[in-house]
């Protein structure tokens, strides 16, 4: 299946160096964003050119390559980058969290705790946190490098004023190792606390604005809050109707044209593993249970 | 009585530069004194330089040269060569100036002008406001007005809220530029009755006033400001 | 309060010295020298093109000068070159000791924050973390400019022209500054605005004993709020004195074609 006219993981051999070294770079300074010289890759921005790049720059022969988007292996764009790798490269694929050793992601953190060795490769379309308040790239840069960090919480007291808390739900900015404020993509606060500490790699790519960032194993990841509106995470208040989990984060499904919906598990893999190991939730519930609902 | 004001030789012309450069001889030769408890009063015809010598003094006008001496918390001031932080700080706390026509400042209530002086030189708003309101009744000046800005009064009252503003402070030296000028008789004796008051207390004036009857009143000494006139 | 007695003791705050400016061959801004101290109005006039805007921008560090030195006393006591601050120092000097009101507002607001957010924002960057308090400052300061609480949370771009310059003077004075630079913070507004905007300012730079370097090319506004005014023309300093002193008496052929030029009311 592996066609023979691409390089592997279909990136030529310098741009993989080139990309590595702004990894090597990035590592080095958590949080801060790297410039990189993106390449067009076969397709759109958006659809995570960014991430199939680190992930092409990083992958070896024996990896295992996990991808999700919003939490599914099984959506369109999950499966088409897995397909490209398992063409490009020839390496082995899995749906599994625990088995992979390489994770592609957009937008979500896997529920099942990762483990040394591993590498998150995020997705993100726009890096740069400072960028709704503060336009100005080279503006921008000079915040980061004197660590002016005023404006990201002008963003949060904007929402206090507006909503009566922070209303942000989702790339929920965090200042890493103590020193850089970074976006950590449009990942939903739910997952925010599983940055810090972390006992895998996790490298970001932004493709079409050319950055690249990480957060080294075991580092220190904070979510900006207030005093007196600490950071607080957000779930559905329910538990997912196919596993019955009640730590997970959940997405909504609209079931009818009724206002029929239902919650399940975001992370399709959690809420397979947790069904193969006999938990079941609302809407698969054994027969004589289901009586009582 | 220590002398609190000394001029000499104090000299000022105007060079217009808009009018090809003429120059116009103000005064030349100034010398006097004034003491504490005294009140001078300047004398000769309009014109003669009278007003000028008043703003030199205050350090308005420029003094080409010659000396004005102040005596300022006990140490000698020459105001022709003083740096304008010096001459700021002898108006905030030494010099008093009641000029005949108030420069309104927008906005601000009539019994908040008055005791403005007082606040800048460190008295607490209250009592300044207190004082303010003492000087304004005295004055006659309705209390209805106390927080209306002066901008809106006729001009009697805005000169009695000048005369109010000036008196207020405890300035050790007083300027008056026809301070009773188009007062009432009942308001002017209250002014001159003001101006014995501070003579009592040792502050030395120097004045300008048109009105016989109140130079009478108020002068110890008459100066000739004719024997300064500058040859054109 | 500037405090009367402070004449013999204290020292300047912020000192110029043979400050110039070039642009190629073309001189801007020639042998400027001053002292600026601690609660004292230093009015800058001139017309357009005489370098006062020049000389701003270099007092201010936004500019670099071709020669002469700014020196600025920190709060620590010290006159120090502001040339040799290295610019995270230049950067929290002007969110912190230092406020610059620009004449157009949109240049030093944020146009799409609440007004709240605008003034919270120097707090904020000084590392107040505390939403209640610094909303409560900022209510205070937004009272302090007469901006109603009920416009807290609206952002300046539905503001007025006057509103906007006075929520600016609010997110300039709430670190409580020593030095303010103003570059003709009246200019583009209603004469009726600009009489409160002044009066405002007025009392403001009085209560609070702020240095002030304001240019402006209009001399009632140097009259109204400075002790002490610097007359340019062609680039140089051609009269300076107290501000009454030079209106009233004027002795360069410059400065009185400028008083007598005046509209009367």
């Amino acid at each position: 299946m592996n066609a023979p006219s691409y390089n592997f993981a279909y990136l030529d051999e310098q741009t993989k160096r080139m990309i590595r070294r702004a990894i090597l770079k990035a590592i080095a300074i958590p949080g801060y964003q790297v410039p990189f010289a993106s390449r067009e890759m076969p397709m759109p921005y958006g659809w995570g050119t960014g991430g199939v790049q680190v992930t092409a720059a990083i992958l070896g022969p024996s990896d295992v390559l996990k991808v999700i988007d919003q939490g599914s292996d099984d959506t369109t764009n999950a499966i088409s980058i897995r397909k490209f790798f398992a063409k490009t490269a020839g390496v082995a694929t899995t749906t599994r969290t625990d088995e992979a050793s390489v994770i592609q992601t957009r937008h979500r953190i896997p529920e099942a705790p990762l483990h040394e060795g591993q590498v998150l490769v995020y997705q993100v379309p726009i890096p740069e946190p400072l960028r709704f308040l503060e336009p100005r790239e080279t503006e921008t840069r000079r915040m980061h490098a004197l660590a002016e960090y005023g404006l990201m919480h002008v963003k949060l007291y904007e929402d206090i004023a507006k909503f009566g808390h922070i209303a942000t739900a989702y790339a929920y900015p965090v200042k890493v190792a103590g020193r850089y404020v970074m976006d950590p993509s449009p990942t939903p606060k739910f997952d925010n606390p599983k940055m810090d500490n972390c006992p895998a790699l996790q490298l970001f790519g932004a493709g079409r604005e050319k950055r690249i960032y990480a957060v080294p194993p075991y580092t220190e990841v904070v979510s900006l809050d207030f005093e007196d509106h600490p950071f607080t995470r957000y779930r559905q208040n329910a538990p997912c109707a196919l596993c019955g989990a009640e730590d997970s984060y959940l997405d909504e499904i609209v079931t009818d044209d009724k206002g029929g919906r239902m919650f399940v598990c975001s992370d399709t893999d959690y809420c397979e593993t947790r069904r193969a190991e006999g938990h079941f939730g609302s809407a698969n519930a054994p027969e004589t249970e289901r009586a009582d609902v | 009585m220590s002398v609190m004001i000394k001029l000499s030789d104090a000299e000022k012309s105007f060079t217009m530069h808009l009018q090809n450069g003429i120059r116009l001889p103000v005064v030349r030769g100034v010398s006097f004194h004034v003491a504490a408890g005294e009140c001078v009063v300047l004398a000769g015809p309009s014109g003669a330089g009278k007003s000028s010598i008043l703003k030199m003094i205050f350090g308005n006008y420029r003094c080409d040269s010659g000396r004005i001496e102040i005596l300022h918390r006990g140490a000698t001031i020459d105001l022709a060569t003083a740096e304008p932080r010096q001459v700021l700080e002898l108006r905030r706390t030494t010099i008093g100036y009641v000029s005949q026509f108030l420069r309104a400042v927008p906005r601000v209530a009539a019994l908040d002008v008055v005791a403005e002086p007082l606040v800048v030189s460190g008295v607490s708003k209250d009592e300044a406001r207190q004082r303010a309101g003492d000087l304004l009744r005295r004055l006659n000046i309705a209390e209805r007005l106390w927080t209306l800005p002066p901008a809106t009064f006729s001009g009697g009252e805005q000169q009695r809220v000048n005369i109010a503003r000036g008196f207020i402070s405890d300035f050790p030296i007083l300027l008056l530029d026809e301070p009773t000028a188009s007062l009432d008789a009942g308001n002017r004796e209250v002014v001159m009755s003001m101006i014995a008051e501070k003579k009592k207390v040792g502050v030395a004036m120097i004045a300008i006033v048109h009105d016989d009857e109140v130079r009478e009143r108020i002068a110890d000494r008459l100066i000739d400001v004719s024997s300064f006139a500058a040859a054109a | 309060m500037f405090d009367p007695t402070s004449i013999a003791t204290d020292q300047p705050l912020l000192v110029a010295d043979n400050l110039a400016k070039s642009y190629g061959r073309l001189p801007a801004c020639r042998g400027v020298s001053f002292k600026l101290y601690p609660g004292e109005v230093l009015a800058i006039v001139g017309e357009s093109g005489s370098g006062k805007s020049t000389l701003l921008q270099m007092l201010s560090t936004q500019l670099q000068p071709s020669a002469g030195r700014v020196s600025y006393r920190m709060r620590d006591g010290v006159l120090r070159d502001l040339a040799a601050l290295g610019e995270a120092e230049r950067r929290f000097l002007f969110r912190t000791d230092w406020g610059f009101v620009h004449q157009d507002p949109a240049m030093g607001l944020r146009m799409a924050v609440s007004a709240g957010a605008n003034v919270g924002e120097r707090l904020m960057a000084v590392g107040w973390n505390n939403y209640g308090k610094i909303r409560d400052t900022a209510s205070t300061w937004l009272q302090r400019v007469e901006i109603g609480l009920d416009r807290i949370d609206d952002a300046p771009r539905t503001y007025s022209g006057g509103m906007r310059q006075r929520l600016q003077i609010a997110r300039n004075l709430v670190t409580s500054p020593r030095l303010v630079f103003m570059d003709e913070p009246t200019g583009g507004l209603d004469v009726s605005v600009q009489a409160r905007l002044l009066d405002l300012l007025r009392g403001l730079v009085t209560e609070l004993g702020l240095a002030v370097v304001i240019v402006t090319h209009d001399l009632a506004v140097a009259r109204l709020l400075s002790h002490r005014v610097m007359v340019m023309q062609g680039g140089r300093v051609i009269e300076t004195g107290l501000t009454d002193q030079v209106l009233d008496d004027p002795r360069e052929p410059y400065t009185q074609l400028l008083v007598s030029s005046i509209l009367p009311a």
